[in-house]
């Protein structure tokens, strides 16, 4: 087994090379950015610094995600931690000489809620590691986590720190996650698995793609620690066609890792083995879901099944699987290093820690934010989020995608956790927070997310097939402005059959759009149906 | 080894087939490794046609009607060939409300598609996507692999007009 000292010496080198660099621009390349050119602001940048003779002293690095996806490309200055937005290749020059001597760019950003409000925790090292450098990771201090687990504690003493954190799944149910590590700790079998579900369907949802594309080896670590926790020697990564670019720096960071020993056989030197693998979806959003996505990893169309059993006691290929979010396993390596202790004094009573979130729609400062549990939704949408572009007023926000539902501008004050938005008819979701503003018409807000739902039902229950669909064709017709009083009625009986005899949580939650805005919004729907002359109007 | 003298022989004698081989025999040919072998054969060709359906079959054992059934619940499998040019408009919440319907709409009008297809000339083909996880850039519009920066109504009519006069 590999010592402390060589372990520690893993990211040694590279800490030296980095204290050594009097300065240094960091420069996003995650999918946002990247789109927006910022592969040719690097390049730039390297050639300016190359031109002036600085490479000896100063660095330009390509990084993930900063977060403020309004302002891409985005760079940040070290010293100082300038944040510069909309930056071109042209700028270069300029940057390259503040950088030198020291000066404000004029480009820079203004010190915002946005930055002063958040919390990192699972963000902590997006924006700031070249994802596709394991020793950028090691030099911060990554997989520490994973060498304490495995040296200094019992694989059920895993467990219980993570249960002590009081973490829960970031994937949009809330389950607490030790109780889950624990249920396959103790199931009974030779082979387990550990699944990371980054299949983010949710529209909206970009959190885990971040996650991925920025700081791969957190959630390569935090599976491994679970590996180790539950007994498990292969782990998968379920992760989404539509995110290539995430696929190809998770391929790169495995392998980094596996030629660090870190992952495969025999970690660090111990007798311990973990090996993950990738595989990729294939565009069908129930997969999201965690018996449909066991179904797709094993080669079959991805529907759901009845549970229990519980893919804890019977999952993948029959055996105990552990399956968990991104964000859910990005959480883990900072709880083994800081201590339970730590997480559990951010957030709330019940809802541990920080969450992060997606801004998008009809807001100023769009991209991904994380804060502690508990923040509420004024502060942010309006604060940190910086209001609906144009002066216009918030009318509704949108949590957790198609199983969520639209909770309205008079309950802003609201604190975000599990428990207040599912009160709220809402729901946390995975975290994909869409806002609407004045001239959003609610009911063709509903009518979009059922149209969702009843083409991504999976055709295997009857009444998310057949339920969904009728709920469109009237929910249609009142859009149309040839609704009738009793489709209001009506539609309410549906919701209800619906939501309770589904088979998944794709049927089960399908509804809920449509229930929250009448609800909130219902003299939208009265107003259709009374004033059929409004169509268009709003 | 006798299920290796079962296995079928691929459908031509072109070379890319080794890379679909590849995909499979990593995995040892378990009926577990269909979705991977799609991706890659959908990679090599394109398109999936049915000879690529049937020798997959074959290969993994497994009956045609399944590999059938799993081809055809993903979205992301394609059973006929794409355009020179494609177009993906996200239809995520994000998107719909910077109007991507509207842009669906106009690409139909443009080319006489709808979401799915490909014009008689094969120049475009049209396919829509439930969020790309590029919400910050809404409307989430990927012509040929890559995505547009926020691109107005406009943009979008422009690029469609010039790949159609091709
Ligand atoms: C229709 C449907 C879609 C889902 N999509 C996702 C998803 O995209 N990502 C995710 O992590 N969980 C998704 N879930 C939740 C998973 O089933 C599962 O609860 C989760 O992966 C567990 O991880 P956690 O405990 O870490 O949250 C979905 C559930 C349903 C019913
Ligand atoms: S909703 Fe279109 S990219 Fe997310």
């Amino acid at each position: 087994m590999m010592t402390l000292e060589e372990f520690e010496g893993l990211g040694a080198r590279e800490r030296e090379d980095q204290s050594g660099k009097k300065g240094r621009i960091r420069v996003c390349q995650a999918a946002g950015c990247a789109s927006c050119g910022s592969d040719k602001v690097l390049a730039a940048l390297k050639e300016k610094l190359q031109a002036a003779g600085l490479e000896q002293d100063y660095e330009a690095k390509g990084v993930g995600c900063m977060g403020l996806c309004s302002e891409a490309p985005l760079v940040t200055v070290e010293p100082g931690e300038v944040l510069v937005g909309k930056v071109t290749p042209e700028d270069a020059e300029e940057l390259v000489r503040n950088l030198q001597q020291g000066t404000p760019p004029t480009k820079r950003l203004p010190e915002m809620p946005f930055f002063t409000r958040q919390r990192k925790i699972a963000l902590e090292h997006c924006g700031v590691v070249d994802p596709e450098r394991i020793q950028d990771y090691l030099a911060r201090g990554g997989y520490s986590g994973l060498y304490k687990a495995l040296t200094e504690m019992t694989p059920l003493e895993v467990v219980q720190e993570i249960t002590a954190s009081g973490l829960r799944g970031r994937g949009g149910g809330g389950y607490p996650t030790g109780l889950k590590w624990g249920t396959v700790h103790k199931a009974a079998g030779d082979v387990k698995y550990v699944i990371c579900n980054a299949d983010e369907g949710d529209p909206g949802a970009f959190m885990d793609r971040s996650v991925l594309e920025s700081d791969p080896h957190r959630i390569l670590e935090g599976m491994a620690i679970a590996g180790y926790a539950v007994g498990a020697r292969t782990g998968y990564i379920y992760v989404r066609a539509e995110y290539p670019l995430a696929i190809k720096i998770l391929r790169t960071a495995i392998r980094q890792a596996e030629r660090q020993k870190i992952l495969g056989t025999g970690i660090f030197g111990s007798s311990h083995s973990f090996q993950i693998e990738l595989r990729i979806g294939a565009g069908a959003f129930v997969c999201g879901e965690e018996t449909a996505l066991i179904a797709s990893i094993e080669g079959n169309r991805g529907q759901p099944r009845n549970r229990p059993p519980y893919p804890a006691v019977s999952g993948l290929f029959g055996c105990p699987t552990l399956i968990n979010n991104v964000e859910t396993f990005a959480n883990v390596p900072a709880i083994m290093r800081e201590g339970a202790e730590w997480f559990a004094s951010v957030g709330t009573e019940k809802s541990k820690g920080t969450k992060v979130f997606a801004l998008a729609g009809s807001i100023n400062n769009t991209g991904l934010v994380e804060v502690p549990m508990g923040t509420t939704l004024r502060e942010l949408i309006l604060e940190i989020g910086g209001g609906c572009p144009g002066g216009k007023s918030v009318k509704a926000v949108q949590t957790g995608g198609p199983s969520g539902g639209c909770i309205p501008a008079e309950k802003l004050d609201t604190p975000v956790d599990y428990e207040s938005l599912t009160a709220l008819g809402s729901m946390m979701g995975s975290g994909g927070m869409i806002v609407m503003d004045e001239t959003t018409s609610m009911i063709e807000v509903a009518r979009f997310f059922v149209d969702f739902c009843r083409s991504e039902s999976c055709g295997k229950c009857v009444p998310c097939r057949v339920g969904t669909q009728q709920m469109y064709t009237v929910l249609d017709r009142i859009c149309e402005g040839q609704g009738t009083s009793e489709d209001l009625e009506l539609l309410e009986r549906l919701c209800d059959t619906v939501r309770n005899t589904s088979l998944c949580g794709l049927g089960k939650s399908a509804p809920n759009p449509i229930m929250s805005t009448m609800r909130y919004f219902r003299e939208e729907y009265t107003e259709r149906i009374r004033k059929p002359e409004s169509v268009g109007t709003r | 080894m006798l299920t290796q003298a079962k296995r079928p022989a691929p459908p031509t004698d072109d070379k890319r087939w080794r890379i679909v081989d590849a995909t499979m025999r990593r995995q040892s040919y378990r009926p577990a490794a269909l979705i991977e072998t799609l991706h890659t054969a959908q990679e090599v060709f394109g398109f999936l046609d049915d000879d690529t359906l049937r020798y997959v079959a074959g290969s993994l054992s497994l009956p045609l009607g399944k590999v059938f059934g799993v081809a055809t619940f993903y979205h992301h499998f394609q059973l006929k060939p794409k355009g020179a040019h494609s177009c993906v408009v996200c239809l995520g919440t994000a998107c719909y409300m910077k109007n991507a319907t509207g842009i669906v709409k106009m690409i139909g009008e443009e080319a006489g598609i709808a979401p799915g297809e490909t014009t008689p000339d094969g120049k475009l083909s049209l396919m829509v996507a439930r969020c790309i996880g590029a919400c910050s850039l809404a409307p989430g519009v990927v012509a040929d692999g890559e995505v547009l920066p926020r691109p107005t109504l406009d943009d979008v009519r422009a690029l469609v007009k010039r790949w159609l006069s091709e």
